[in-house]
């Protein structure tokens, strides 16, 4: 009696399991990336969707006093033209050696009006200055003071489609990454271009990088090329990384 | 019915789900303490406050990994003409780090513990086990009590395993300031290093008095569960360790 009814618990927990597997493999929804049946990225999609569902929607990130300002730390690439931790940009450096007069940002994809968008353009829209904290994921922290144009701005500006669920990111230093709508449409969601009240440096990205402030650092790409909005989530592959970091 | 002196027949069993939660919570905490570690070995420095990065002084740094008291930053610039103005330096050393599985792997055994512990919590106010077994009863609260237990302890004066939850007075305050205070407080820190989080409930930041005391204070409550796991180890060998797992697996 008792071996039978041991053996219905451990059916019902083995079926339970399954069920759970099967819940926690949305292969073909697109809504974020492919878990590539690996039990971290499904960790990683647990996380996302929880907090898509739970948390409100546009709370703020944290924002500081000027005096907070701290110390802050390039890492990462810290010039594409002379990258120590992968292929270096002769585009950069051209680019660099004419002060970025000749940069553009790239829009395309899944907009009414795709084209590109010079420095002083960019700066014509009305900015949003916000000292924020950085959140690495190495486990350091630092504040600074960030201005520029939201992202918003941009997007609604090139007219992007209301079918419209991705923002991906190119940079000069060979990156590629994207946010969805709500991290897109986030008002603290900027085109950095001034960095504590001073042109970006190169180290932190110039001229211009992206600022996300609820997720940790490495989604804060630097060294914009190209923004290219998307219907569908582009698969890049897994790259070893959770592509959601608000946590 | 047995007579009294016939434990077998009057002795109260593990339940299942305290035994389901029990070894779940384990796996969990052996994954997030491999992985907790090696998320410090990235960055083996504590601080206080908010803020807290290589170019700002440390409470202390730990001397693991090749990340420990590195160089590898060029020139500071400072952010600004006065004196005493930040910096920012530029890395040029390739740090250790393998975050992208330590990360994701401690998230997701956080996910089971945070589940488990929930449930856990739940039943256990549900059914009564916390007011029959982990909280110590009033008259039993008393300074000649807790000294009584505590030099039969140091005595080495174990009692054989009870083959279920009736646990001494020591030990049920111990589980108590574990369940009750050490796991939340290492579950309520790790959130506030969450941006996503603290944005929406910003409190977080105010209680632990910032991102970078959340998460010292996380490391203090890891290593004070580290230190409770040991000396669980330990009594759970000198009153006989074959008996207690067999009693935490399988009920009997």
């Amino acid at each position: 009696m008792k071996r039978k009814k041991l053996v219905t618990r451990r059916t019902a927990i083995i079926t339970g399991l399954s069920t759970l597997g099967a819940f926690l493999l949305p292969g073909c929804s697109h809504s974020s990336p492919p878990t590539y049946g690996n039990i971290l990225r499904m960790g990683d999609w647990l996380t996302y969707n929880a907090q898509r569902t739970l948390l409100p929607e546009q709370s703020m990130a944290k924002e500081y006093n000027y005096r907070d300002i701290s110390s802050f730390p390039a890492t990462g690439t810290i010039n594409p033209a002379d990258n120590l931790f992968g292929d270096s940009s002769e585009e950069y450096a051209q680019l660099q050696r004419g002060a970025f007069a000749d940069w553009r940002l790239t829009i395309e994809g899944r907009v009414a009006r795709p084209g590109t968008y010079s420095m002083s353009q960019i700066q014509s829209f009305p900015s949003r200055t916000q000292i924020t904290r950085h959140t690495c994921e190495e486990g350091w922290t630092a504040i600074g003071q960030w201005t520029g144009v939201p992202l918003a701005s941009i997007l609604e500006h090139a007219g992007i489609y209301p079918s419209a669920r991705f923002v991906n990111f190119y940079s000069y230093d060979g990156w590629e990454d994207s946010i969805d709508m709500l991290d897109a449409f986030h008002p603290q969601t900027i085109l950095a271009y001034g960095m504590n009240g001073r042109d970006l440096s190169i180290p932190h990205g110039a001229p211009l990088r992206l600022r996300v402030e609820k997720q940790i650092g490495y989604k804060s790409m630097k060294y914009l090329q190209r923004i290219v909005v998307t219907d569908e989530f582009i698969d890049i592959g897994d790259s070893g990384w959770s592509w959601y970091v608000g946590i | 019915m047995g007579t009294p002196a016939d434990r077998s027949e009057i002795r109260i069993k593990h339940k299942a789900w305290v035994r389901a939660a029990h070894w779940t919570v384990t796996l969990s905490f052996f994954a997030l303490v491999f992985t907790g570690v090696e998320i410090l070995m990235v960055h083996p420095r504590l601080y206080w406050g908010e803020v807290g990065n290589d170019l700002t002084p440390a409470l202390f740094e730990l001397p693991i990994s090749r990340n420990y008291k590195h160089g590898g930053y060029d020139n500071p610039v400072s952010f600004r003409a006065e004196a005493g103005s930040p910096v920012s330096a530029s890395r040029t050393y390739d740090i250790f780090n393998q975050n992208g599985w330590g990360r994701s792997l401690h998230f997701l055994a956080a996910w089971l513990l945070v589940v488990t512990g929930l449930a856990y919590l739940i039943t256990g106010l549900i059914t009564g086990h916390f007011k029959h077994y982990i909280w110590p009863k009033l008259k039993e609260f008393t300074p000649a009590a807790f000294w009584r237990d505590f030099k039969d302890h140091l005595k080495m004066r174990i009692a054989p395993p009870a083959g279920g939850p009736q646990y001494g007075l020591l030990q049920k305050f111990t589980y108590m300031l574990v369940t009750f205070f050490a796991l939340p407080v290492a579950v309520m820190t790790g959130f506030t290093m969450s941006p996503a989080i603290t944005a929406a409930y910003p409190f977080l930041l105010a209680i632990f008095g910032g991102a970078q005391s959340a998460r010292t204070i996380h490391f203090f409550a890891s290593v004070a569960l580290e230190l409770f796991l040991l000396m669980h180890l330990l009594m759970i060998i000198l009153s006989g360790f074959k008996q207690q797992i067999r009693y935490m697996t399988f009920g009997k």
